[in-house]
């Protein structure tokens, strides 16, 4: 990875939003998961892009997700590639959310004993706003 | 030989030059004339098998993924003002040897200053993975396989580690090997320190400095030198993703279709090869690359490494310079080193590690 955005008062990596990726973020903002869906074939698209990849329609309207999902895969990361992460968080756990909608998202997975994590497990998300300008999507078990 | 009347070109795609595109992102506009050149050719997406691209900041497989492509040809180019007419020979290069049959040629992207954003943060990965912290290196992604590979198929710690173990052996009879001399023993291996789980230090790869290289002539020319020619009889290339999430598969890598082309092209097998380099980010990969280039079948890795002798010795010879895990990984030119470490065992060159008998070997990277 190379150099993201840090703010002082949050010593971890921040998204940059882009133009096309802008509203992924505002959505969050909002506490509100939202993934393009493509008009043309109905695909949903994720991370957000100009065009679907799939029909490669233009055509991408912003649809709010459920927010559940299932753990497609995991690793407890004991050393992070960022400094404030490894300080401040390891262990932690990384991991792949399959969203019960189809796409996949990067993440982390919290309130749950490092020990007891399960792929396939179900999650939900929670919106953590780590700054006044970004949200992150993550995840905790269903019920957790 | 000559490209001439080889090649043509069949479509275009352009996007209109603007000083400003406050509304567009680089891989976006990039994307646009691919998918420009794509229709005008009347083709199809699925008929895309060759992408060459330069985009500032991005990576060819990142146009790939952003396109819905999984090419088994693809090309970076970057050679400046030449970037345009030099992709458009190497695409006549490959549709010449048959590797691809419709190549997409995009070079471009947004301004720099202005519109592309310059601030860490806003590309693809940064922006979507960073902010949740991955493993160092490309540690955490390879966990996330193996946890995965071990929910679907089964997989112990021994077994990752029987990897390491065996390609140390290797490594003793390389004089050139980083580790050469240092014991290692399963109990090592599945004590030292967690990186990320279910990976631990020495199933990761040790960053060197280094180089490797390798002269290349055409076949006619081939005898003229003072070593024995060693022959490239089968190629195969596949990009399946960018990002992890966009991978087709956790548990089966691109190797399954890239092995398989290269044997087509060789006319011959996985049972024909009397020595196998791969490559070795984490004992891991070994054990996926070992299944989809077919000399295992599909979930049966671990089981096999941890009865079958795969050094220099044995039955297999796998990594036989000790793999990057035992050699050293001297940055991109660790992928290098199973090229130089094949050739010198089909020379009969490689010393105290030497394979026995060698008519065909098989390198991945």
């Amino acid at each position: 990875m190379g150099a993201a955005a840090v703010s002082e008062e949050y010593p971890f990596p921040l998204p940059t939003p882009g133009v096309i990726t802008g509203p992924f973020w505002d959505g969050l903002r909002e506490h509100r998961l939202l993934v393009q869906r493509c008009l043309t074939g109905g695909h949903l698209v994720h991370y957000p892009r100009e065009f679907c990849p799939v029909c490669y329609s233009p055509d991408l309207e912003w649809e709010e997700m459920s927010g559940r999902g299932r753990v497609h895969a995991f690793t407890v990361v004991h050393r992070a590639v960022h400094p404030a992460f490894q300080q401040e968080k390891a262990p932690y756990v990384f991991a792949l959310i399959r969203l019960d909608e189809g796409p996949i998202l990067t993440s982390n997975v919290e309130g749950v004993a490092l020990d007891e994590m399960r792929i396939e497990m179900p999650v939900e998300v929670y919106f953590d706003d780590v700054t006044e300008q970004v949200t992150l999507p993550k995840f905790r078990p269903v019920g957790g | 030989m000559s490209l001439r009347g080889t090649a043509a070109i069949i479509g275009v795609g352009s996007v209109k030059p603007e000083r400003r595109m406050p509304d567009r992102s680089g891989i976006g506009v990039a994307a646009e004339a691919g998918i420009k050149a794509v229709r005008d050719a009347g083709l199809r997406r699925e008929d895309i098998d060759g992408l060459i691209t330069q985009m500032p900041g991005e990576t060819p497989t990142a146009l790939a993924e952003y396109l819905g492509l999984r090419p088994t040809w693809s090309h970076g180019v970057v050679m400046e003002g030449a970037t345009g007419t030099t992709s458009v020979t190497l695409a006549a290069m490959a549709l010449d040897a048959g590797l691809a049959k419709n190549v997409l040629v995009v070079i471009g992207g947004l301004a720099p200053g202005g519109d592309m954003p310059t601030e860490g943060g806003s590309r693809l990965r940064e922006q979507f993975d960073a902010p949740f912290g991955p493993a160092s290196g490309a540690t955490g992604w390879y966990a996330m396989i193996a946890n995965r590979y071990a929910y679907e198929y089964g997989l112990t710690d021994e077994q990752r580690a029987s990897v390491a173990v065996q390609q140390r052996e290797n490594a003793h009879g390389n004089p050139n090997a980083i580790f050469r001399g240092i014991p290692l023993t399963i109990e090592d291996v599945v004590t030292s320190r967690m990186i990320s789980t279910p990976l631990r230090l020495l199933e990761c790869v040790m960053p060197t400095g280094g180089a490797e290289a390798v002269l290349m002539t055409s076949a006619d020319r081939a005898r003229s030198g003072p070593q024995e020619p060693v022959y490239l009889l089968g190629s195969g290339m596949a990009v399946d993703h960018y990002t992890l999430g966009g991978a087709s598969t956790l548990t089966t890598s691109p190797v399954a279709i890239s092995a398989r082309r290269a044997f087509e092209m060789a006319g011959l097998g996985p049972r024909d090869m009397d020595m196998v380099s791969l490559y070795d980010c984490y004992t891991i990969t070994v054990l996926i690359s070992l299944e989809d280039a077919g000399f295992v079948p599909k979930g049966e890795a671990g089981a096999f490494v941890e009865s079958t002798d795969i050094t220099y010795k044995g039955e297999l010879p796998v990594n036989t310079h000790g793999g990057q895990l035992s050699y050293g990984q001297p940055m991109v030119a660790g992928g290098m080193s199973h090229v130089t470490e094949s050739v010198l065992q089909m020379q009969g060159r490689a010393g105290e590690r030497q394979v026995e008998k060698l008519d065909y070997c098989f390198v991945n990277g």
